[in-house]
């Protein structure tokens, strides 16, 4: 039993979901992220040798540290919010408004770890 | 508006694996949140008195081996090293790769509209997944 649609993928991309939309897509890119990193992250420490020390350079790399770490962050606050919401359906009606505290709660600890990893990157 | 929720009651809803692996993602969402909270928390009592890096405390606590803090200013990875924090790592990788492989699942269903490409995409997480498990608590265990 296939689900049969007809949108294609730029129809899609012009789709004007807003803030809700934007945290959908941010939540997948996050999760796929974190699925890859921490694939990689388990076969090069099992692995070892050049190829783990080389996966490993990559990681350490701020600008890689920066995109793991909106992934990680942003995924762990939205499935918070995603979570309580669903669990207590009642929540449901004040969706926008639990995304704008989201919002402000990613942003100060985002900003403020990214701060943190670029200067660590330009003094070394 | 009135807040009143649109969900239909349980018994209008059915109960099958889908509606089960829907709450199993919120449930180890909310674990994986517990057992991170945890490990900071052990990462403070431990690394209190060696001034520890908070940089380090967060990535000990997003996944409690050893090997994480290595290079770091801890001067002793005996009491980082233990049966109890072995464990606690073990689970937060089972619970989280379920977790984020289920996720994985859930993504392609949206561009893998056939009933067959939806059962091959299943097959092949599992052959994924369990490999990637047993690697990484040996990887834990081992470490």
């Amino acid at each position: 039993m296939g689900l049969k649609r007809d949108v294609s993928l730029l129809k899609g991309a012009r789709y004007r979901g807003q803030g809700p939309m934007l945290t959908f897509i941010l939540h997948r890119i996050g999760g796929l992220g974190m699925v890859l990193f921490v694939s990689i992250h388990i076969l090069s420490s099992f692995v070892g040798g050049d190829l783990g020390i080389l996966l490993n350079d990559i990681y350490m790399n701020w600008g890689f540290q920066l995109f793991v770490f909106f992934c990680a962050l942003f995924h762990a606050v939205n499935g918070l919010r995603i979570t309580l919401l669903d669990l207590w359906p009642r929540l449901m009606a004040h969706q926008r408004e639990a995304i704008w505290i989201e919002w402000a709660v990613f942003l100060p600890i985002y900003a403020l770890a990214a701060l943190v990893i670029v200067r660590t990157a330009l003094v070394s | 508006m009135a807040a009143r929720s649109n969900t239909l009651p349980l018994r209008k809803r059915g109960l099958n694996f889908e509606m089960l692996m829907w709450l199993f993602t919120r449930l180890t969402a909310l674990a994986m949140y517990a057992l991170v909270l945890f490990s900071i928390i052990g990462a403070l009592v431990m690394g209190a008195r060696t001034q520890m890096n908070l940089a380090d405390v967060l990535r000990w606590g997003f996944m409690p081996n050893s090997t994480h803090i290595q290079s770091s200013n801890v001067p002793d990875l005996a009491p980082w090293s233990t049966t109890f924090w072995r464990v606690t790592g073990s689970l937060l990788l089972l619970v989280a790769a379920s977790h984020g492989v289920h996720g994985f699942v859930v993504v392609l269903d949206d561009y893998i509209s056939s009933h067959r490409g939806r059962t091959v995409v299943r097959w092949l997480s599992i052959l994924f997944m369990v490999p990637m498990m047993i690697i990484g608590v040996y990887v834990i265990w081992t470490s």
